[in-house]
């Protein structure tokens, strides 16, 4: 069954994609979307089989890379960490693929992007049911390539190839990082299988080595490594900037990729590692801090971003943040509390926008959007759920509220119970972007769905309600933005934590905060929610009671408003550090480095002089010197030479 | 000896098959001509292929011995004779050879019009040669057969390459011979030493370790060429860029790892000690080779010269994962040398394939091929995919085990080689943004046909076997571990029982 779930996305991604025009555009569609039904059907027995029931497993395929003492094997590992994964996985892309059957409708390569996703979520399924460090890293290339392929799928759009371009790098700049650390872990551990590196973590816990001239706390230096990799995948502060150009992408793609699944990977990813990283509190510190701080970055960016799709991109990777600074305060069942309910209630966003970007004849700047609620209360409807969802609304002390009340209050709370410098960091630093992520988000649904139409009226007059095939997935993630939360609450982050979790997390004893954000002060409870009202009221004042009052305020506070407008100007920092100079050396070396020093005082200068000395030589002789008998010349000298030497020494 | 001689019968048969093309070749119509030399040559060279297939099933992947011996004394005076055998580490290179030729010969089955008959020849008399090079275990042998290569090569460059081939076949000629004249002074230093030129016996000579030193440099500076490491590279580009796509694939397939070859056939087991003491030399030369080259190749204009040079920093990978002299090291290295062998042959087959359209490589005069050519665009992308060292993939196994291998020895080198996965990254995909996607927009590519069955035919094999290189390299890693093993336990042992606080420790980079 575990091999059926892996593969069955790959066995459509070959039939849509090699067999993509033989056997049509509507039966591509139906092969792809149909197997990965079945993938997520048969996922749902394997969480209740391996979650519920405790049957975690390992299936053994064959042998991968066996050299030496380093040997890895293609093999399935289904624990309770994985069933989850499985679950989200799956279940996003079943959705995402059927609601694409009516999203790329008028789109001429509808095998080749039905292939791509199916391939995309083989690797995610790679990725996650990994027992070793080098398949999780074929996973984690893999994913990058079909996000590579889905960005660039318009691939006539220059900008689509650009951003597809920047993705893969600045995840190969992570990627660096991660197999640097899988490099360590080998030489310390001897071994690139989970199970005989977590087993051997505690004798190695105090062990020491030398890298890159740093003499240091060896399981410290890995995990800061493998983490470099995981920033990368989930777009964290520094590696953060090829997401919100990832939206060029199709918006299914958006809500696949770059919200439910694979940018979650590097979360996954240090969950996965837990035993690892729990012996390495500096590295956690570290995680912590960055998670923290790109919660709050992104989320002052997404304050003034004008396209909705990059509002929601900047969202989620303000929400990744938080993911991550539950995991460095060993809240790891937290960090995948919230990754699950993200998936949902995110997804739904991104779908919820595509249909109003579908709606308004394919535009996506908000400030041409408005006064849509009334022609589109599906969608308006669905995406007040995902926003609700995404807020943490819910009445604190109380099961009732939607999903993320649940998994961003734990967050948030863990990192209060943690007691550390780098946890109460956190915690402020996370009810402050909670305020501003309430912000946002309503200026978005208030920007898109309330006031004046600013849109051309012909637009206007072309906005209509999705198709079915479209609502459908969008009510599906509502369910679960709406009900996950709750009815997993005990076994992720409840009393029924332990048993559900098994083997699959490692926390060591003295680190349990999320047993200890059990007992936190009310007031931490409810701070996130009252920092959340206070973002949708000043939401409200700002686009609904007063409009005019973002314009004077932006005007007012005009260098604040452009550094977040500009990003923080990370890409202009970036293209002039490292882009710009990469062509010039690359140019300068070619001319300069190749074409006058080496060849200018090698071969070219050679060959000059021996045009030279033959010249002179053909003066005395009658014949021609080739210049290979020059080159004999020289070798005698050096022969004679030698033998004179040799004699002597 | 016993039995058949399977390595001479598959080094000598291409020869018989050059000779078979001169007879027939005296009919008086040129197209006769012409259609008889490119048929013979396809049979011959597949019949070989076929016939090198038997020492893939025959190798016994237990053993570490040279197998398939063969042996005649030549020259009994001086100790020569004609010894042939392959282990662990030259068999699959053979294999790569005999795979590469055939398909050489159909890529250049249209391409090539004139002088068709010479030049099918040269294609099996380089064949011969570059098969002899991997089996021969006698240095005179060897040293024929190394330096053999060079003519017919010097002569597909110099007679059927492009624009500026005589000054690039010229440039390789100088490059490489100035190396050789240097390795032969070290034959006949190890000869006056040992008394021998037989491979095995000199294996386990054990030189003197003052001596070492010198036949390290003096086989560094042949090999260091041939592979070719910054900063004498620069034959490389032009040589590419001149020479038949043909001959291109040849060039970077089997000729650039003649060097790494000879590293783990002379230097590393004959001087351990001076390659340990020379391994911080080689590791700078090739972490520089990884980043320079890979920048400038971010820079080219030119489809072959980038590929060219994307070869040098792949071939960085190669001599790190040697000089690293663990098990993972080597491995990676002969993997990545294999890897490479199929994925830069099978990329500037791809060049081929629009050169052939257009007669032109520059860059700037493609776009958007995705529209009027998909079966292309897969297939480019599967090899670039490959070389970017994408998990999966040929490519991926062999930079992955040279890094593992570096980094047990120096942090610093993994992590500077490891930058070339970037930059890697980063000028093959641009490249191929710049070729595959986007819109056309030139009036000449919007009648560019796709591949015929011919092309497919030459690249299918090679995109099976990237694929199954890095899905299950353990077919590929089971044959060359015990050879690899044997000689990493031997260099193991040879320097603990050196004397070496001279040589040791002079570089405190780690």
């Amino acid at each position: 069954m575990d091999q059926l779930i892996v593969l069955l996305p790959l066995l459509g991604a070959i039939i849509a994609g090699f067999f993509g025009r033989m056997i049509g555009d509507k039966l591509s569609m139906l092969v792809t979307c149909g197997l990965l039904v079945i993938s997520a059907v048969l996922s749902g027995f394997v969480f209740f089989d391996v979650g519920i029931q405790g049957n975690a497993r390992t299936t053994e395929l064959f042998t991968w890379i066996d050299s030496g003492s380093f040997e890895v094997s293609w093999a399935l590992r289904v624990d309770t960490l994985t069933a989850v994964m499985l679950v989200v996985v799956t279940w996003v892309s079943s959705m995402v693929h059927i609601y694409s059957v009516g999203y790329m409708s008028h789109d001429k390569a509808k095998p080749r992007f039905f292939a791509y996703l199916s391939l995309f979520t083989f690797f995610m399924l790679m990725l996650v049911t990994a027992d070793n460090f080098v398949q999780m890293f074929f996973g984690w290339e893999g994913v990058g390539l079909a996000s590579y392929l889905l960005i660039g799928f318009w691939y006539e759009r220059p900008s689509a190839c650009a951003a597809a371009i920047k993705a893969f790098l600045v995840n190969r700049v992570g990627d660096v990082g991660f197999a640097l650390g899988i490099c360590g872990a080998f030489v310390l551990f001897g071994a690139a299988g989970f199970d005989e590196v977590f087993n051997a973590v505690p004798g190695m816990a105090d062990a020491e080595f030398v890298a890159f001239g740093i003499e240091g706390h060896a399981l410290t230096i890995i995990c800061i490594l493998l983490f470099i990799g995981a920033m990368g995948k989930s777009a964290q502060l520094g590696l953060h900037t090829w997401l919100p150009d990832a939206m060029e992408g199709p918006t299914p793609v958006s809500a696949l990729i770059h919200a439910a699944t694979m940018v979650t990977a590097g979360v996954f990813m240090v969950a996965r590692l837990s035993p690892m990283f729990e012996y390495a509190p500096t590295a956690l510190e570290l995680v912590t801090y960055v998670g923290a701080l790109t919660a709050f970055f992104a989320a002052s960016v997404g304050l003034t971003q004008n396209d909705i799709k990059r509002v929601i991109a900047y969202s989620t990777c303000s929400q990744l943040g938080y993911m991550f600074f539950a995991i460095g305060v060993s809240a790891y069942s937290a960090a995948i509390y919230h990754l699950m309910t993200h998936a949902f209630f995110k997804a739904l966003l991104f779908l919820g926008a595509g249909s109003v970007i579908h709606a308004m004849s394919d535009e996506q700047d908000m400030r041409k959007m408005g006064g849509t609620y009334k022609l589109i209360p599906m969608t308006y409807i669905l995406m007040w759920i995902g926003t609700l969802a995404l807020l943490g609304i819910g009445i604190p002390g109380t099961y009732v509220g939607f999903a993320g009340f649940f998994s961003k209050d734990i967050v948030i709370e863990a990192a209060f119970a943690d007691h550390s410098t780098h946890g109460t960091f956190a915690f402020v630093v996370g009810v402050t972007a909670a305020a501003m992520t309430a912000f946002y988000s309503c200026r978005l649904m208030f920007m898109t769905f309330h006031g004046t139409p600013r849109a051309s009226k012909e637009v206007m007059s072309h906005v209509h309600e999705s198709p079915p095939v479209m609502l459908l997935p969008l009510v599906f993630l509502a369910i679960g933005a709406v009900f996950a939360g709750g009815a997993m609450y005990y076994f992720f982050v409840g009393s029924g934590m332990e048993s559900f979790w098994g083997e699959s997390l490692k926390v060591l004893p003295e680190n349990n905060t999320v047993e200890a954000a059990h007992h936190v002060p009310f007031w931490v409870k409810a701070s996130p929610l009252v920092a959340g009202m206070l973002g949708i009221g000043l939401a409200w004042l700002m686009y609904i009671a007063s409009p005019d009052l973002p314009g004077k305020l932006a005007g007012a506070l005009r260098p604040l408003y452009l550094f977040s407008f500009n990003k923080w100007y990370f890409d202009e920092l970036y293209d002039r550090v490292f882009v710009r100079p990469a062509r010039l050396l690359g140019f300068g070396l070619w001319k300069g480095g190749d074409g006058a020093v080496i060849d200018g005082l090698g071969p070219d200068g050679i060959a000059a002089t021996t045009r030279d000395l033959s010249r002179r030589a053909s003066l005395l002789q009658s014949g021609y010197v080739y210049h290979y008998a020059f080159a004999m010349l020289i070798g005698v000298v050096f022969l004679v030479t030698w033998y004179i030497l040799s004699q002597l020494g | 000896m016993t039995g058949w001689p399977l390595l001479s019968t598959i080094t000598f048969l291409p020869l018989a098959g050059a000779l078979i093309i001169l007879l027939i070749g005296r009919h008086d119509d040129e197209a006769v001509v012409a259609k008889n030399a490119r048929y013979m040559a396809l049979w011959t060279s597949f019949v070989t292929f076929i016939v090198s297939l038997f020492l893939w099933t025959g190798f016994d992947r237990s053993s570490a011995d040279f197998q398939f011996v063969e042996r005649v004394d030549w020259i009994p005076a001086f100790n020569i004779s004609y010894h042939m055998g392959v282990d662990g580490i030259s068999m699959m290179f053979v294999l790569l050879s005999t795979l590469l030729t055939p398909l050489c010969v159909l890529a250049s089955w249209n391409a090539i019009q004139n002088r068709v008959k010479e030049y099918m020849v040269a294609f099996l008399v380089l064949e011969t040669l570059m098969v002899g090079m991997f089996c021969a275990l006698d240095m005179v042998v060897f040293y024929i057969f190394f330096e053999g290569v060079l003519i017919p090569m010097f002569l597909i460059i110099g007679i059927w390459g492009g624009g500026r081939r005589v000054y690039a076949a010229f440039k390789f000629f100088l490059y490489t011979l100035l190396g050789s004249v240097l390795m032969l002074l070290a034959i006949l230093a190890m000869y006056f030493d040992a008394g021998t030129t037989d491979i095995p016996t000199l294996l386990a000579h054990g030189f003197p370790a003052s001596m070492q030193t010198w036949l390290w440099l003096a086989f560094f500076a042949s090999f260091a060429v041939k592979i070719p490491m910054w900063p004498v590279h620069t034959w490389l580009p032009d040589a590419h860029v001149e020479a038949p796509t043909a001959g291109s694939v040849i060039l970077a397939g089997v000729l650039l790892k003649m060097g790494g070859y000879g590293f783990l056939r002379f230097s590393l087991p004959m001087m351990p000690e001076a390659s340990d003491f020379f391994a911080p030399l080689v590791f700078s030369l090739s972490v520089i080779a990884v980043i320079y080259t890979s920048l400038v190749a971010l820079a080219q204009e030119d489809m072959k010269k980038l590929i060219a040079y994307s070869s040098v920093a792949h071939m960085g990978f190669v001599t790190i994962g040697i000089f690293a002299a663990n098990q993972q090291g080597i491995e990676g290295a002969i993997f990545q040398m294999l890897s490479h062998g199929v994925v830069s042959a099978a990329l500037f087959l791809c060049v081929g394939v629009v050169y052939d359209r257009l007669h032109t490589r520059l860059i700037a005069r493609y776009d958007g091929l995705v529209e009027r050519m998909p079966a292309y665009a897969l297939v480019f992308m599967v090899f670039m995919l490959a070389s970017v060292g994408l998990p999966g993939t040929s490519g991926f196994v062999g930079e992955f085990l040279v890094l593992v291998g570096a980094f047990q020895v120096n942090t610093w080198v993994a992590l500077l080689a490891a930058t070339g996965m970037v930059l890697g990254a980063a000028y093959m995909l641009y490249l191929y943004r710049r070729i595959i996607f986007g819109k056309i927009t030139k009036d000449d590519l919007k009648s560019i046909l796709d591949m015929d069955w011919r092309e497919k035919a030459v690249f299918a094999p090679l995109i099976v076997l990237v694929l199954w290189m890095g899905i299950y390299p353990a077919s590929f890693i089971d044959v060359m571990a015990p050879s690899v093993e044997r000689l990493v336990e031997n260099y193991q042992v040879a320097l603990a029982n050196s004397e070496g606080p001279l040589l040791a420790g002079l570089w405190p980079l780690r």
